[in-house]
């Protein structure tokens, strides 16, 4: 693309000043935010549904919704491929070393959202069957409530993900 | 066979038998089980052969404190039956002789009740938990244990229920 039709760009009449123009245009940002800005804009997320929740989760990655607008509409069956961990349902006792497993089986950076009433604080199943907060076992960056959360509600938690990825700007 | 028949006819042959709104109980003693549990399946005019369910009752401070209660039905008659076995407080775990021999059906209802209620069935070919993880304290359906605020245990880690959790 032609220098000149970059908005807020100053082209300049001499190559030097274009030079110029260009290098400020671009060293503008950090490595760091760069890079986050790439991780924001194509996470991958694992499939994980665990119940009633994960059918919203689908619904968000299908086409009336559309996940791929923000570049995740591809759910990763390996999460070694992966790097959001959506836990859209209830975490049984049982499944809790499993879902360890599999976060623990992502490559960093990773991010787990914790999508219903359910897997956040064990919902209405306060009983021996299920971990009560799925943060109990990993580390949540963040919580969706509702049972089951809305498509939208699941997208804005999200983008919010996407503003901390974006502010951390972490590099591992 | 209408229920009152069916009643009718078991009890020519078992003492305590129930008739209650259209559905019949049949009560024996645990080392009687096995030989009503064959008698009821091959008797031509019972044919119980198909064991559906086999559930288990606890009822706290009472004596018999578990009952088991095997679901049995004939396909070639159609009716149903259920059959029931108490079993006292004492000896704790409770025991019961396992019947996957004539029922093979009855192994993986029979670890399900004893994971969930702690009642052991003698002779079961591979008595293990079915449903809580294998290192599971306990038997989480027993009248005796908590309702709710269970801890989540993980790997050995230890995290009170939420309402005990500091902040
Ligand atoms: S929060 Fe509601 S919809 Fe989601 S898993 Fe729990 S019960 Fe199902």
């Amino acid at each position: 693309m032609p220098v000149e039709r970059l908005p807020g760009v100053h082209t300049g009449q001499s190559a030097a000043d274009v030079t110029a123009e260009v290098e400020r245009g671009l060293l503008l940002s950090t490595v760091g935010k760069a890079v986050a800005w790439a991780r924001k804009n194509s996470m991958w997320p694992a499939t994980f549904g665990l119940a009633c929740c994960a059918i919203e989760m689908m619904a968000a990655g299908a086409g009336d919704y559309d996940l791929s607008r923000w570049g995740m509409e591809i759910f990763r069956a390996s999460p070694r491929q992966a790097d959001l961990m959506i836990v859209a349902g209830r975490v049984s006792q049982k499944m809790g070393p499993v879902l360890r497993q599999i976060y623990d089986q992502m490559p960093e950076p990773k991010w787990v959202i914790s999508m219903g009433v359910c897997a956040s604080s064990g919902g209405m199943f306060n009983n021996y069957g299920l971990i009560q907060g799925v943060d109990t076992i990993v580390p949540v960056d963040i919580y969706v409530p509702g049972c089951p959360p809305r498509p939208e509600m699941l997208m804005y938690g999200i983008l919010r993900l996407h503003e901390k990825v974006q502010r951390e700007a972490r590099v591992p | 066979m209408q229920a009152a028949d069916l009643a009718a006819r078991l009890r020519e042959r078992f003492p305590d038998v129930l008739e209650a709104r259209g559905e019949v109980t049949l009560v024996v003693e645990a080392a009687a089980l096995r030989e009503a549990l064959e008698h009821l399946r091959t008797e031509p005019d019972l044919a119980c052969e198909a064991l559906s369910d086999l559930t288990v009752t606890d009822w706290p401070d009472r004596d018999p404190r578990f009952w088991v209660a095997y679901h049995l039905r004939s396909r070639e008659h159609g009716h149903r039956l259920r059959v029931k076995v108490g079993l006292p407080p004492e000896p704790d775990p409770p025991h019961v002789p396992s019947v996957t021999d004539p029922f093979p059906t009855a192994n993986w209802l029979e670890r399900e009740a004893f994971d969930f209620f702690g009642v052991v069935f003698d002779g079961h070919p591979d008595l293990r938990r079915i449903e809580m993880p294998e290192d599971w304290d306990g038997h989480p359906l027993r009248k005796s244990e908590p309702l709710a605020g269970v801890a989540t245990r993980y790997k050995g880690a230890f995290i009170p229920p939420p309402d005990q959790r500091g902040t």
